[in-house]
């Protein structure tokens, strides 16, 4: 049975009047900060009508920072799935000393702001930083450069997929591993006719969440890029420049762009969770 | 035993030492090459210990109204049905995945004197762009999800037959809720509330357009060492991080202390 409107188990002897109150502020709350945000990108993006958003998202400096944008998330997002996926077996699979250690360490980058994530790199590989000089004699040019907005972003979304996976690698057990090994299957054959199958979904919404933070990713990148326009500026740092220099309309054009691989990543998370049955983190 | 117990141990300290661990001890090396002056005239400057105070402070004002706001959410979410719930819910995840300019720039537009929302606040005195509130404002929006998220499987794993037996035992509404559901969702809520501080307190990209960034009122110090590093003065930089980074890992640290002994 479908309950109707405003029903549910709420505490006992409630009357409706504390219920629809309760909704009503939460929802006041989320619309306020949620709803209406989201409202805001498309409304200003679109209100110098339909030409100034197209020339907006085709202008070259804006086209070449989509082609930096997806090929930094290119690079990022296998390594980290390749590094998620060995961390969370590694903590989810086997006891040994330090793993509660190492947890931490998986979880480190969460608690470290993204401009000092940036920064610890252009002090290692900037101009002046420890192997700035080395860098330089041999012409490899790391800080305002590709590879240096790479590892920012790698830094900044590494635990992404690892977190995903560990709880529901844990929740999973290894029985049916087991029974693989047990029958004779290698352990490369176990990893992939058992276990990947059965983080499938868990794996694709880690995939699908890192690709959206890489891509996003704002203040580790605004450091170590260098705002070069059109060789070494990413979306959101286009974004920025478009909206400093009052061109709200192209900023918020070029931004929905952005909000409409955030507003998919959801969805496929609402949709791995009704496939899966199961609540991710 | 299963396998790989080698190579996944191998991939995952390669990984953690080249990108993340010796990355990070540049912090440490850099900081050995200032002089004891250079350090503390930097971390004790006006503006510095503004920034800091700010950072902490509107981090903790917004984890503290997430927790709040994050409790009711859950719980309407859970216990409730109403149209548009399913949509609801899965918005909630939005600042997880919007990036954090794009953010910045909205809810500005939002709240600005002039923006959607703003121009009726100002009026009334309320001002929000420009002042520690926009930072404040900044926060509890990328932090949003956190008590949520840690609340709710609490909450769908609590039988609400227990709260009928406390109600059918003479407790009223309000004391089943404090006496027997809040003990049960305060871990949970007190988890959230540290992510969501934890998250509050690096964050850059939100809070810099909303901000305005005046020195001493409404710079929040990732700001303030971008400044420096945009001045090439990677030496006061540095200090501020390192400080800065080892006050939010003693303090969540702490935090997590405290939960744990609540817990148990």
């Amino acid at each position: 049975m479908i309950p109707a409107a405003g029903e549910g188990p709420g505490l006992p002897g409630e009357p409706r009047l504390v219920r629809w109150g309760l909704i009503t502020i939460a929802l006041a709350f989320l619309v306020l900060f949620l709803l209406a945000p989201l409202a805001v990108v498309f409304a200003e993006a679109f209100r110098k009508g339909l030409d100034v958003y197209w020339a907006a998202v085709t202008d070259p400096i804006a086209l070449s920072a989509v082609r930096l944008t997806l090929l930094t998330a290119a690079i990022v997002v296998p390594i980290n799935v390749v590094f998620g996926v060995a961390a969370a077996w590694l903590i989810a699979r086997f006891e040994f000393r330090g793993r509660s250690l190492l947890t931490t360490l998986i979880d480190l980058p969460f608690s470290v702001s993204p401009v000092i994530a940036g920064m610890i790199f252009v002090l290692l590989f900037g101009a002046h930083g420890l192997l700035g000089p080395w860098l330089v004699r041999h012409g490899v040019k790391v800080i305002f450069a590709l590879p240096g907005i790479v590892l920012a972003t790698l830094f900044v979304t590494s635990p992404l997929v690892a977190r995903e996976l560990i709880p529901l690698l844990q929740a999973q057990g290894s029985d049916e591993e087991e029974a693989a090994l047990t029958l004779g299957a290698s352990g490369w054959q176990t990893f992939l006719h058992v276990s990947l199958p059965k983080m499938r979904w868990g794996l694709l919404y880690g995939i699908v969440l890192c690709n959206a933070r890489a891509m996003g990713e704002f203040g580790a990148v605004s450091v170590v890029s260098g705002h070069v326009r059109g060789i070494t500026n990413t979306i959101p740092l286009h974004v920025e420049i478009l909206y400093n220099e009052y061109q709200f309309a192209a900023a918020f054009g070029v931004a929905s762009l952005l909000t409409l691989v955030a507003v998919a990543t959801l969805v496929v998370k609402s949709l791995v969770e009704w496939k899966s049955g199961r609540r991710l983190a | 035993m299963l396998p790989g117990f080698g190579l996944s141990m191998g991939i995952t300290l390669t990984y953690l030492t080249l990108v993340i661990l010796i990355p990070l001890s540049t912090l440490m090396l850099k900081t050995a090459t200032l002089t004891w002056t250079q350090f503390a005239d930097t971390i004790t400057s006006p503006r510095t210990l503004a920034a800091y105070r700010l950072s902490f402070g509107a981090a903790l004002v917004a984890a503290l109204v997430n927790a709040v706001f994050g409790l009711l959410v859950a719980w309407v979410l859970e216990r409730y049905r109403f149209p548009g719930r399913r949509l609801i819910d899965g918005l909630v995840d939005l600042p997880f995945a919007l990036p954090t300019a794009v953010a910045g720039i909205v809810l500005t537009t939002f709240y600005a004197g002039n923006g959607w929302i703003g121009r009726f606040l100002e009026p009334r005195g309320i001002k929000v762009d420009y002042t520690p509130l926009g930072v404040v404002v900044a926060l509890t929006f990328v932090g949003l999800p956190f008590v949520v998220r840690t609340v709710q499987p609490v909450l769908r794993g609590l039988d609400p037959q227990i709260e009928g037996a406390a109600a059918s035992l003479g407790a009223g509404r309000f004391e089943t809720f404090r006496r027997v559901v809040l003990p049960e969702l305060l871990p949970a809520t007190l988890t959230g509330l540290t992510l969501a501080f934890a998250r509050g307190l690096g964050e850059y990209g939100s809070v810099i357009f909303i901000a305005g960034n005046m020195p001493m009122r409404s710079e929040i110090t990732p700001l303030l060492i971008m400044i420096k590093l945009e001045q090439f003065d990677y030496a006061g930089a540095t200090a501020i991080a390192l400080v800065f980074l080892l006050a939010s890992f003693a303090l969540l640290l702490f935090i997590n202390l405290m939960t744990l002994r609540r817990v148990k």
